[in-house]
Formats: structure tokens, C-alpha cells, sequence
């Protein structure tokens, strides 16, 4: 594991951000309130009427993909902005770094999902888990996927003029066949299928993130370095 | 010379037949071609449209492949020509969407319906799309070039994925009869050569324009690089 | 520990205008370079190519470690870098910088070495001020305490006096003639004073290599 990253170094990095973002509060806060001002929203919209079980796991999947695109290009835009893209290249491989900020979009995504999963549920009442165990494996399998995703893509938009406007439009197309699958995973978790037809659901939402990681590996040098 | 000649008179050949030639039930003679139950004049789009939809496709895989080629040499022409192949599949593939949503309000009563392969073109728009927006933002053209080439690296990795997904979610509506997923091709003679002449023949349009905007570019560079010296 | 630099051929475009061309040299243990010519002759490009923070666009830069060739992913481990344009965390504290500079390089956090790199740039006092309310010039100083913090046997030094004082610039050239004993140095400068120390040049308003 050493020879493609340093764990420890990775973990340091992830610390660094961790402590840096508890000082300056500059992703969390705003992504709090980007997820409430959104469901309220959404209740405003749907009012008294009962969502379709697509449209209420649709709309889930909505919100999370928007919070992630407010919240996960930080950790590159930051080094950026700061100028410290040099400092960490001189301290760290570019792989350590890549894995550092994958752990730091991660830990963020699945603290921001819980959170909104937990809103969702108590404010939507039609959104009724049957299957819980596919539930869960999907908002697992969903967070890490997107999290790669969306980790390589805030690489690149750092590097650019328009950064935030640019992250959700190079983001869509490489995310559209993962929200396409675990839209139609959690239907199945409020359907209340049996775990064992999901399979195949979870095994593309494996593949696409061990592809996804792997290519992000692959060519991170080239986005990191000038 | 010779070659845009014959390529001329090739495609105008193939626009004439594939519109012209009469469609009957029992094909006889070599310029009748079979009625397409359900579709009937309809089913001649497959002449233009699915050449298109082609092209956009290998557009996407060459302008892939000179990325790559880019990034292993950092030879700024692999750029250029990246940058020229996506240019002409972003074209093919606005005029694959607009065809075939045209023929969608005739054949399935409206212009979009979600279909599989409607889904695919869209996303491949959608690719294009994102990568001349993120081209267009960045300045440093060294730069520009090795991230749009990842990027479309990714992208290029994320869509076999809909091979495995869309059939998962929903049914394609596209002809069956003509094309379909067994690859048996309910075509006779005379339709299989109008429409693999029309395949090649937008396949060597998409070389030559793509060939002389190579140039343009090449050239254009050179008297850029000549001002700065 | 024996070093050398190998610089090959290396050529750099940027936005299809060449900086340079066909750069060759080489450094070898207890040496000094210097990097002179005027502002945008591209001393700082050629400096950051050489510590493999940015690619040349032909050409290649070797270095070897006791004979042993290091790949460009772990040559961070060997090279110390200190430039006007580096940047240290704002709100963290100097301290607190350096602590984390030795985590994320894997490092065994030496407090003592810490404070005595603190000491020697005269920050020690200010160690746990945040470093978004320190000068230009004690982050300046901060930066040779990072640069020197894993005992690189390669120093790169760009412009090494900038936003210094009489006191600061003479802790620099200590640390650069120090450094000369032990491993090897860069400096990438436009002041003759500067250059003293080093036993090579490179002139890039001619691209040419003149050894002294
Ligand atoms: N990021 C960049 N994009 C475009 N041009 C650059 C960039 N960085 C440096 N340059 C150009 O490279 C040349 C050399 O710059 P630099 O290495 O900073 O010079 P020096 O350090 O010798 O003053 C300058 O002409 C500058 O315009
Ligand atoms: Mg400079």
C-alpha cells in the first residue's frame, strides 16, 4: 500500500483539513444550511400531496447530488486559492494527496447524507423504508462513489477560471449512471424487494467506484501539477 | 481532389437512393427495398441518422485517444487535433439528437422519450458539452490541454457504465426490426449497401473535415508561435 | 549522503511561448548553483522544474542519492524549497505548521529540531501566533524553517532574500554556506550578492551554462 500511497501521510492530510475546516467552519455551515433550505423547499412544493415513491427517492438523490456539488470542490479550491498546492508538493506524493482529500470528501458526504437522510425521513412521511438493508448498502455504496467522483472533478475545476460553476457541469455526466442506479436501488428499498435481487444494482455501484478511484489515481499527477 | 470528388458523387448517390427508391412489400428487383412493418417510409432515416450517431461516436473515441496521446508526449498538435475530432463530434452529435427527435415526434408522438439510446446521445452531448465549457476556462494551454484530456478520459470511462445500466431501468423503444440487440439485420441487399455506402461515406467526411481543420489549426498555431518570436 | 543533479534538454512552453531551451547541467555534491537573469527570463520556472513541482515540456531532470536514481514521486522526501510565492497555512500556527509538515512527510516530529530551526530564524517567541498575523518577512523566515525541517540534502532557494532583513538575509546566507558543506543548493537570484557563494551560473538571458 505504501508504494501507491502513504497512509499515514494521507491521514495527516485528511487531520489537516479536518482541523483547518473546524477553524474556519467555511464547508460545514453552508452545507447545513444548503440541506435544509432545500428540503424546505421541497416540503413548500409538495405541500400536502403524496409523492410517488420515484419521485420521493428521486428527489433525495436530488438533494445530495446538489449538497455535494456545493460542498465537495473545497478541499482542492482552497489549496488553490491559498496558493498551498505547492506547499503539499513538496511535502507529498500526489497519489498521498489524492487519497487524502478522497478521505476528507468522504467523512464530509457521509456526515452531510446521514444528516439528510435523517431530515428526509422525518419530513417526508410517505417516504417509508420497507428494505432497510438495501437502504443502507445503497447510501453507502452511493456516498463512496460519488465521493471519487466528485473528488476528481474538484481536482480539475480547481485548476480552472469558473470553478463554481464549472463543478456540477463536468460533475452531471460522470455521475449521471451512478444516480441513475441508486435512484432505482432506494425504489427498490421503499418497494421493499429482497436484498438478493439488488445485487446486481450494488455490483455496478462497486465497479464504478473501484473505476472511478483507479483512473483518479491513474491521472492525478497530471491534474496536480502544472 | 480525386478523393472529395468521388466522395461527392458517392453521398449524393446514397441521399438519392435512400430517399428515392421505392419501398414495396416483396422486393424483386435491385432498386426496391423492403417495407418495414410499422414504419414504412419512416424506417429511411436509418440512412442519415445512424451515420451520424456513428460518427459522433468515433469523433468521441479518436478525440480519446489523441487526449491520451497528448498526455504521454505533451506535444501540444495531439492537442489539436483532440480538440478538432470533439469539435465534429459535438456537430454530429447535435445533428444524431436533432434527427432522431425529429423522427421520434413522427415514429413515437413526441420529440423525447428517455429511450436508452436517447439517453446515451444526451449524456455523449452533455460530455461534449462540459468539455468545451471546462477547454474555455482554463488559460494556460498546456494546461488546458492535459486536463481536458482526463477529463475526458473519465467521462470516456463513466459511459460504458449505461451499457450496463439503462437496461436495468427501462426498455428501448428504438426499431427493433431494423437493428437489434441479437445483431441479426433484417436488411436486403440493396438497403445493407445504401446503408453501409452512406456509413462510409459520412465516416470519410467527418477524415476530410476533419484533416482540413487539423491544418487550419496546425497553421494558425505556427503564425501565432512566428508572432511571438 | 552523495548527490547529483542531471538537467537534460529541458524546455518549457508556456501558452505556446518558449522559455527556454535545451537546458543542460549538472550538480554535484557540496556545488552551488545560481540562476541569474532578468525578471520573466524564467529563473522561478526553471527552479520549480527542478524541485518537479512543474513539468518541463521536453527534457528530463535525474537525481541520484548515492548513486541510486530517485523517482520524481519521491524526490520530495530529499529536495527543500524556500520561494516568495510558497505559502505557509494561514490558520495554523507556526508551530503548528511545522508539526504538520512532519506528519504529512512521515517524519519523526523532533520538538527539539523544531524549536532550534525556530530559534535560528528568530520566530521562537512567535512560534504559537497564528501565521495569517505574521509579516511577509517572518513568513519568509518560517519557510527556511520549512525548507530545512527534513535535513534535505538539496536546497532550491528563489529569490532567498525576499521581504528579508540585514539579520534575516545574514541567517540565509549561514544556512546556504552550511548547506554547501553538506549537500548542494540552488539559487535562483538577480543580486550579485547572492551569488557569492556558488560556484556555478546559469544565465538564462542566454541559455547558456558558464562555469566559474
Ligand atoms: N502560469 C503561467 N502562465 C503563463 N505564463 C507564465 C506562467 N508562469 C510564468 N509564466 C511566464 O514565464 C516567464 C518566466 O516567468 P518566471 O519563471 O516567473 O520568471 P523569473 O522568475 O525569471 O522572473 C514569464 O514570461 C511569465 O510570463
Ligand atoms: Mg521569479
Amino acid at each position: 500500500m505504501n508504494k501507491i500511497f502513504n497512509i499515514n501521510s494521507a491521514l495527516t492530510i485528511f487531520i489537516k483539513d479536518f482541523r483547518s475546516e473546524l477553524r474556519t467552519r467555511y464547508a460545514l455551515n453552508a452545507l447545513i444550511m444548503f440541506v435544509i433550505t432545500t428540503l424546505a423547499i421541497i416540503l413548500f412544493a409538495v405541500a400536502n400531496e403524496t409523492p410517488s415513491i420515484e419521485i420521493s427517492a428521486g428527489i433525495l438523490w436530488i438533494v445530495i447530488f446538489f449538497s455535494a456539488m456545493s460542498g465537495m470542490a473545497r478541499t482542492f479550491v482552497s489549496e488553490e486559492e491559498r496558493g498551498t498546492v505547492m506547499t503539499l508538493h513538496l511535502i507529498a506524493k500526489p497519489s498521498t494527496v489524492f487519497f487524502g482529500k478522497l478521505l476528507f470528501n468522504l467523512i464530509l458526504l457521509f456526515l452531510m447524507n446521514i444528516f439528510t437522510v435523517v431530515l428526509y425521513l422525518i419530513l417526508i412521511p410517505s417516504f417509508i423504508i420497507k428494505s432497510y438493508d438495501i437502504f443502507l448498502l445503497t447510501i453507502f455504496l452511493g456516498t463512496i462513489g460519488l465521493s471519487a467522483a466528485s473528488t476528481i472533478i474538484a481536482a480539475i475545476i480547481a485548476k480552472s477560471n469558473t470553478k463554481g460553476t464549472l463543478y456540477p457541469v463536468l460533475s452531471f455526466p460522470i455521475l449521471l449512471p451512478l444516480l441513475m442506479i441508486v435512484i432505482k436501488s432506494t425504489k427498490s428499498a421503499l418497494e421493499g424487494i429482497e436484498i438478493a435481487k439488488a445485487m446486481g444494482d450494488f455490483q455496478v455501484m462497486i465497479a464504478y467506484f473501484v473505476v472511478i478511484t483507479a483512473v483518479s489515481y491513474l491521472l492525478f499527477d497530471y491534474v496536480w501539477k502544472d | 481532389m480525386v478523393f472529395k470528388i468521388i466522395l461527392g458523387i458517392g453521398l449524393t448517390l446514397v441521399i438519392i437512393a435512400g430517399i428515392a427508391l421505392p419501398m414495396v412489400s416483396n422486393p424483386s428487383s435491385f432498386f426496391e427495398l423492403p417495407v418495414v412493418p410499422g414504419l414504412e417510409d419512416k424506417a429511411r432515416i436509418i440512412f442519415f441518422h445512424v451515420p451520424t450517431a456513428w460518427v459522433c461516436v468515433i469523433a468521441f473515441i479518436t478525440s480519446l485517444i489523441y487526449g491520451i496521446q497528448y498526455l504521454r508526449t505533451k506535444e501540444i498538435l495531439y492537442d489539436i487535433k483532440s480538440v478538432t475530432a470533439a469539435g465534429l463530434g459535438f456537430l454530429f452529435c447535435i445533428l444524431a439528437t436533432v434527427t432522431g427527435a425529429i423522427w421520434s415526434k413522427f415514429t413515437w408522438g413526441a420529440f423525447w422519450n428517455w429511450d436508452p439510446r436517447q439517453t446515451s446521445i444526451f449524456v455523449l452531448l452533455l460530455i461534449y458539452g462540459a468539455y468545451f465549457a471546462l477547454r474555455s476556462s482554463i488559460e494556460v494551454e498546456e494546461k488546458r490541454a492535459s486536463l481536458s484530456a482526463v477529463y475526458s478520459i473519465i467521462a470516456g470511462l463513466t459511459v460504458p457504465f449505461f451499457i450496463f445500466i439503462i437496461p436495468r431501468i427501462v426498455s428501448s423503444l428504438h426499431p427493433d426490426p431494423i437493428i437489434n440487440p441479437q445483431g441479426k439485420i433484417h436488411m436486403n441487399p440493396t438497403m445493407l449497401v445504401i446503408f453501409l455506402s452512406s456509413l462510409t461515406g459520412f465516416t470519410a467526411v467527418y477524415y476530410w473535415m476533419f484533416n482540413l481543420r487539423v491544418r487550419f489549426s496546425k497553421l494558425l498555431y505556427q503564425q501565432q508561435m512566428k508572432e511571438q518570436e | 549522503m552523495d548527490i547529483k543533479l542531471e538537467v537534460q534538454n529541458i524546455k518549457k512552453i508556456f501558452n505556446g511561448r518558449k522559455i527556454f531551451s535545451d537546458i543542460n547541467f549538472q550538480l554535484e555534491n557540496k556545488s552551488a548553483l545560481a540562476i541569474t537573469g532578468r525578471n520573466g527570463s524564467g529563473k522561478s520556472t526553471l527552479v520549480k522544474i527542478l524541485a518537479g513541482v512543474l513539468s518541463p515540456t521536453n527534457g528530463q531532470v535525474d537525481f541520484y542519492l548515492n548513486g541510486k536514481s530517485i523517482d520524481l514521486q519521491n524526490r520530495y522526501q530529499y529536495f527543500g524549497f524556500v520561494a516568495p510565492y510558497l505559502q505557509m497555512y494561514d490558520e495554523f500556527t507556526a508551530m503548528e505548521n511545522l508539526e504538520l509538515f512532519a506528519r504529512i512527510r512521515n517524519i519523526e516530529v523532533d520538538k527539539d529540531y523544531i524549536d532550534l530551526l525556530l530559534k535560528r530564524v528568530n520566530l521562537y517567541e512567535r512560534k504559537d501566533s497564528y501565521v495569517r498575523e505574521y509579516s511577509s518577512g517572518m513568513k519568509q523566515r518560517l519557510k527556511y524553517a520549512f525548507a530545512l525541517l527534513h535535513k534535505p540534502p538539496l536546497l532550491i532557494l528563489d529569490e532567498p532574500r525576499s521581504n528579508l532583513d540585514a539579520e534575516g538575509i545574514s541567517v540565509v546566507y549561514q544556512i546556504i554556506q552550511e548547506q554547501k558543506q553538506s549537500g548542494c543548493v540552488v539559487v535562483a537570484t538577480n543580486d550579485s550578492e547572492d551569488i557569492q557563494f556558488c560556484n556555478q551560473e546559469i544565465d538564462l538571458n542566454q541559455f547558456r551554462n558558464i562555469a566559474k
